[in-house]
């Protein structure tokens, strides 16, 4: 008798969540199997890259990373122009890191204003990210949801400390939500219920479980991320449900693997191939994890992990 | 763990009355604030129903209007039944019967089962009184099984019920009962469903420790993996939502009796 494969069939399903407007809106999430398990079931969209632009020109990427925006990092328009023109970008993500009160502390208006002048440029989603200071992304990121309305943005990321405002600002105008805890998968599930008892709509809720670089505490966010999943999937868990993102780029730029010279440690080989395969290795480890959105950095890497993608679906 | 609503029963006065008026109104209210405790099924306990064989199908349609869940139809009067059966909404679930039992005067119903294609409740007992324990009502169960059977109902449409009885009055059947959940599931692969009439076990008792000795008896049988309850959904969910974080079966979160 032939050899028949057994099936996981599983109950529940990740929300099907799209994010932007018009010909250039991208959906992900949406299957009811296992990342990549399209034997199994329906996989109908696959993740998403989207490319990091910061507000401010970069001082702490290491080079090789920031030769390649040094022509356009001086503007955010400009930056993410060239991410979509040049290097094809599918997404955006802004990261209004000027704002932080360490880093130049510029006000939410001045954001919100970015937020309008890059939005105007591009015609693909944009994600618009905070400083991750908490106190301040409430003011920054409730004037920038309300400057882009009508453009159907993720806005981030809301935590259980400031969750009501950035979760209210996304709701009143009609954006999508990033959720962040701390590599902890009960506070995420907690994070996504009081957000739904606000009244937010738990199918326009991305969960971020918090990333890190590999080396660095890839294996938790790889096991919450799994476990997130299989709570969605195995137990229909429906606070579970939603697509999550991980934000891999400003993880892994930031570690010694990936600026370390070759000449101080030849053993670890060619600096630059080094810092991107980092990237790319991450980003691939959690899309085979569960993660649906991912915020990169290095083109190349990006490019290499859209081919692994291609591969498995 | 199902929990199907037991307060839609002709032996509640509120109930009774409405159902004699033909009333909707109460019955929608129970039968609404029952599904949104957490009843994945309702019960309509209709009496024997002499002489008023339309009232199932009545009772089906009054649930099915407000309530998007399939009716655990509960009555020993065939013709009613089968109106009822006639009108049900299959799109939430096939309806259930309550119930068959080992007793001929039954037999019939497992007729309709078939012809309708749906679940019905097997009561392990027969025509000579209340089985003795948990291998009497194995027996039992293994004789409606291989009947259904010949009736060409599927095992996975059966649910087996071992008959809860009053801790007050034979207190070492709790016990015997919850080894019948674990032994029944054994008499099949896939295993076997099963139900209790929870609230037998508390009969008799003072009003205040019976929604007590209720939660208690069905930790012990969610734990041997009961199907389903007959009970008061809102007195019980508490109890479903925290045995299903102890044995594992949701995640974890400070708001879980809140989901």
């Amino acid at each position: 008798m032939a050899f028949t494969p057994p099936k996981e069939v599983n109950t529940g399903k990740v929300y099907s969540v799209t994010m932007g407007t018009g010909e250039k809106a991208v959906t992900i999430g949406g299957e009811n199997v296992l990342p990549f398990h399209g034997f199994e079931g329906v996989v109908p969209n696959r993740p998403a890259i989207a490319f990091d632009v910061l507000d401010i020109a970069p001082v702490d990427w290491p080079d090789s990373v920031r030769e390649i925006y040094a022509g356009v990092s001086d503007d955010p328009v400009k930056w993410a122009k060239y991410c979509v023109e040049t290097l094809n970008a599918k997404a955006i993500a802004l990261r209004l890191s000027g704002t932080h009160p360490d880093n130049g502390n510029r006000s939410a208006a001045e954001a919100a204003d970015t937020v309008k002048r890059v939005l105007d440029a591009i015609n693909v989603p944009l994600i618009i990210l905070g400083s991750n200071h908490v106190e301040k992304d409430t003011d920054v990121l409730v004037k920038a949801a309300e400057v882009a309305k009508g453009r159907n943005c993720i806005i981030g990321k809301a935590q259980e400390a400031n969750y009501k405002t950035i979760a209210a600002a996304a709701m009143a105008h009609d954006h999508l939500l990033i959720a962040m805890s701390e590599l902890d998968i009960n506070l995420s599930k907690q994070l996504n219920i009081m957000i739904t008892q606000l009244g937010f709509n738990k199918e326009k809720i991305i969960i971020d479980p918090m990333c890190s670089a590999l080396g660095y505490g890839l294996e938790y966010t790889y096991t919450v991320m799994e476990r997130i999943r299989l709570a969605a999937l195995t137990q229909n868990d429906v606070t579970m449900q939603q697509p999550i993102v991980g934000d891999v780029g400003m993880y892994v730029w930031k570690i010694k693997e990936v600026s370390a010279s070759e000449d101080i440690l030849p053993e670890w080989g060619a600096l630059k191939e080094r810092g991107i395969a980092w990237e790319a290795q991450t980003a691939s480890a959690l899309v085979m994890s569960g993660a649906e959105l991912l915020i990169m950095r290095h083109p190349e890497a990006a490019a290499a992990v859209d081919a692994f993608i291609n591969e498995l679906m | 763990m199902l929990i199907i609503g037991e307060k839609l029963s002709i032996i509640a006065k509120r109930v009774r009355e409405a159902m004699m008026r033909r009333d909707k109104g109460p019955i929608q209210e129970i039968a609404k604030a029952q599904f949104e405790k957490g009843a994945g099924m309702i019960d309509a306990n209709i009496g024997p129903a002499e002489g008023a064989e339309d009232l199932m199908a009545w009772m089906v349609t009054t649930i099915q209007e407000v309530v998007p869940a399939p009716v655990c139809l509960d009555t020993t009067n065939y013709e009613a039944l089968e109106q009822g059966l006639k009108v049900h909404n299959n799109e939430w679930g096939r309806p259930l019967i309550n119930s068959t039992s080992n007793d001929p005067e039954r037999f019939p119903i497992l007729e309709l089962t078939a012809k309708y294609n749906c679940d019905v409740i097997a009561l392990t007992v027969g025509k000579g009184g209340l089985p003795a324990d948990a291998e009497e009502r194995t027996n039992i169960a293994v004789e409606l099984m291989g009947r259904a059977a010949e009736y060409g109902i599927p095992m996975e449409h059966i649910y087996l019920d071992p008959l809860v009885l009053q801790a007050a009055t034979t207190q070492d059947q709790a016990l015997k009962v919850v080894q019948t959940i674990k032994m029944f599931q054994e008499l099949n692969d896939p295993p076997m469903k099963t139900v209790v009439g929870l609230s037998n076990i508390s009969n008799g008792c003072p009003k205040h420790i019976r929604h007590i000795l209720n939660e208690h008896f069905l930790t012990l049988l969610i734990y041997e993996g009961l199907t389903a309850a007959i009970a008061d959904p809102a007195e019980i969910i508490t109890t479903v939502k925290t045995v299903d974080i102890l044995m594992n079966k949701t995640l974890y979160a400070h708001s879980y009796l809140e989901m």
